[in-house]
């Protein structure tokens, strides 16, 4: 049975944690978890939805749920499957939640680790661009020109100059039974990604776009609006990876405007038109890798 | 002592402590090879390939990692085990807080090894003693039978409910971990009588769902530390607890805290730790059959320490040296400030000498030992390098 917004249970998972006003990633960790249901066990690293959800007494998780070492998601998801298994308990859920530099920076070692030994493990990176727990700073994710804390735009550098790391191909190049990009913005793709996900033996890896108000200089009503807008832009693609080949899910007929989708955002309101062409092309080049490289029904 | 349920073998340190660890029974094992450790986890592995030990080996790809998925396993309710040296232990030092603040007892085993830099494989006791403020509950072997039953009783005392304390068992490096000696290997009927399965409540459960690992704010954070001494301090009683059933199990009795020798009419003691105490013992023979009141004592655990222990061994002792392979730059051997602050609480006023030797495995001498005595009679207080010329 597909999981959808009429059958989903009404149990909450993740409830009464304080993350901020229109939060992305608390999201993110709230769905996947209604869709993966109370045999599930979360593994949260430091981090955003650690720090919200976990403040003794007030603990927020009604499933099974603990936090690891910044570094160590993967690896503490390892340890309670093996723990599990050797105990003869097999109908169980083991899933991380970890932002973009709890996997693609300080966790990446752990995550390839686990991919490696093909643990039965689902990783989930809610990826909202930067370190927004500790105040926006720069992770490997954050995408080109973006203001952060630690990337300021000023008059000699302007933003973050580097750009995103590529980690859904970085996980799919290590031979991962399932890959697959989501975004808040299309919360059934993301539903369907999981439910999907939790049915494959092995590790699987789900990187749901996960916008932050606060981090992205956007009004906290306008998170699925700029989830969407990133997608329908072609910032961000919905695909998956499975049986060795990349499946594209949703391809835009027309992309939107993609200065509109920047201009929105206080992170990149200093970018030029110049930058925003330099984005535009980085954007065209992905895309004709992406029409060569996937498939799309 | 009661041997006929045992075999006999030859083996190594590492070796000896496989095979008490597969008595044990861990049901997760990861670990990430470092020398002089590896012997132990390949070991394990070839155990796990024939089947004489059912648990996970789990291969991970960092030791930050190997205890990340001994938490994860021991969060589960599952019986972990790790080993690691030297940069491998300060590698994963991080996640030593965590496990013990966690209170998950997974035992690891360290084969001590100087750290880099500059690089040396060689053993001294700078990897564990810098970490003996991470609230794991430290013992230090001095031989291989030692070793396999260290083992068996780590687990015992660290999941006993009172303590609740991770556990490090040291053992030299290349000194203890590569040397062979005869050791007997109990059966696994009497290792299961001594060590029941692992049950705690302190575990992610289904049929209670619990949220593990959180954050405590500044109001209610000491409680949280102070439960977590409590626990350390427990483990001194269940020590003594483990060590007389294990004596009536196996028919091998340990001393607790501290191993005392000749020290009862002794003037001149020497504290040390590991395996350099066997040549400790023989000098002290020695001197004693020309007449000289002599004794040493070997240190078990670090930590819990042995304050009264150690206090109430030397309190009619003229002077006392400490030889440890160990140095905290700046001040002096760590062994050293333990001992002295042991001895300023109980009122004892001695003078007390540390000598530094052992770094990076250089060999320490009978004959440095029996100098180390001579000049214990001078009764001063110092702080020396053995074997080097003060600058």
């Amino acid at each position: 049975m597909t999981i959808n917004a009429k059958n989903m249970t009404d149990t909450e998972f993740f409830y009464g944690n304080k993350g901020c006003a229109g939060c992305g990633g608390s999201l993110a960790v709230r769905i996947a978890l209604k869709v993966l249901g109370e045999r599930s066990i979360a593994v949260l690293p430091a981090g955003c939805m650690s720090a919200v959800g976990f403040n003794f007494p007030q603990l927020c998780f009604g499933n099974n749920a603990i936090i690891s070492t910044f570094a160590g998601t993967a690896s503490m998801l390892t340890g309670i499957a093996a723990g599990l298994r050797a105990q003869g308990i097999t109908d169980f859920q083991a899933v991380g939640f970890a932002g973009d530099g709890g996997t693609a920076d300080i966790g990446l070692q752990a995550l390839s680790g686990a991919i490696d030994r093909n643990d039965d493990l689902l990783y989930i990176c809610y990826d909202n661009e930067a370190y927004m727990n500790t105040g926006i700073q720069k992770s490997s994710l954050t995408p080109y020109g973006a203001k952060t804390t630690t990337t300021p735009a000023g008059s000699h550098i302007r933003g973050n100059l580097r750009p995103k790391k590529n980690l859904f191909e970085i996980v799919a190049a290590h031979g991962i039974p399932y890959a697959a990009t989501a975004s808040i913005g299309y919360l059934p793709d993301f539903m369907a990604k999981v439910e999907k996900a939790a049915k494959i033996q092995g590790t699987k890896y789900i990187h749901v776009m996960a916008p932050c108000p606060t981090g992205w200089g956007i009004a906290t009503d306008a998170t699925i609006d700029a989830a969407r807008e990133m997608v329908d832009c072609g910032l961000w693609y919905l695909a998956e990876y499975e049986n060795g080949e990349y499946h594209l899910n949703r391809k835009p007929q027309n992309f939107s405007d993609i200065s509109t989708y920047l201009k929105s955002q206080g992170r990149f309101r200093h970018l030029t038109e110049a930058d925003i062409a330099a984005i535009t092309e980085v954007r065209d080049k992905k895309w004709e890798s992406i029409e060569k490289n996937f498939l799309f029904k | 002592m009661n041997h006929t349920k045992t075999k006999k073998a030859f083996l190594s340190g590492n070796e000896a402590f496989a095979e008490g660890i597969r008595l044990a029974r861990p049901q997760v094992i990861s670990a990430y090879p470092i020398t002089p450790q590896t012997l132990v986890v390949e070991r394990l592995s070839e155990m796990v390939e024939d089947q004489s030990l059912a648990a996970e080996f789990i291969h991970v790809e960092s030791e930050h990692s190997a205890l990340s998925c001994a938490m994860g396993a021991s969060a589960v309710g599952a019986r972990a085990f790790t080993a690691t040296s030297s940069q491998g232990l300060l590698y994963m030092a991080e996640c030593l807080t965590y496990a013990s603040g966690g209170r998950f007892p997974i035992v690891m085993m360290n084969a001590n090894r100087a750290t880099a830099l500059p690089w040396n494989i060689y053993g001294d006791q700078r990897d564990s003693l810098s970490l003996l403020d991470c609230g794991w509950i430290q013992a230090y072997a001095e031989n291989a039978q030692e070793s396999l039953d260290l083992a068996l009783m780590s687990y015992y005392i660290a999941e006993h409910p009172k303590v609740a304390t991770p556990f490090m068992v040291n053992l030299d490096g290349f000194v203890l971990t590569h040397t062979y000696e005869v050791v007997h290997i109990p059966e696994q009927a009497q290792a299961d009588a001594f060590l029941p399965p692992y049950t705690t409540e302190n575990k992610l459960d289904f049929a209670s769902p619990r949220n593990l690992g959180f954050s405590v704010g500044p109001e209610l954070n000491d409680g949280f530390k102070y439960k977590e001494h409590l626990g350390m301090m427990a483990a001194k009683d269940v020590i003594t607890e483990a060590e007389e059933k294990f004596a009536a199990i196996f028919g091998r009795t340990y001393p607790g805290l501290i191993e005392t020798y000749e020290t009862e009419d002794a003037d001149y003691i020497l504290i040390t730790l590991g395996t350099i105490a066997g040549q400790v013992k023989d000098v002290v023979e020695g001197l004693r059959a020309k007449g000289e009141k002599v004794g040493m004592i070997r240190i078990r655990y670090m930590r819990p320490f042995p304050n009264e222990e150690i206090a109430s061994a030397v309190k009619g002792a003229k002077a006392i040296g400490v030889l440890e392979k160990d140095i905290s730059f700046g001040n002096e051997g760590t062994v050293y400030t333990n001992v002295n602050s042991a001895l300023q609480k109980a009122g004892v006023s001695l003078p007390t000498a540390n000598y530094i030797g052992g770094l990076g495995g250089k060999n320490i001498s009978p004959h440095e030992i029996e100098e180390i005595f001579h000049a214990l009679k001078k009764n001063e207080s110092q702080v020396r390098f053995l074997g080097l010329e003060e600058v």
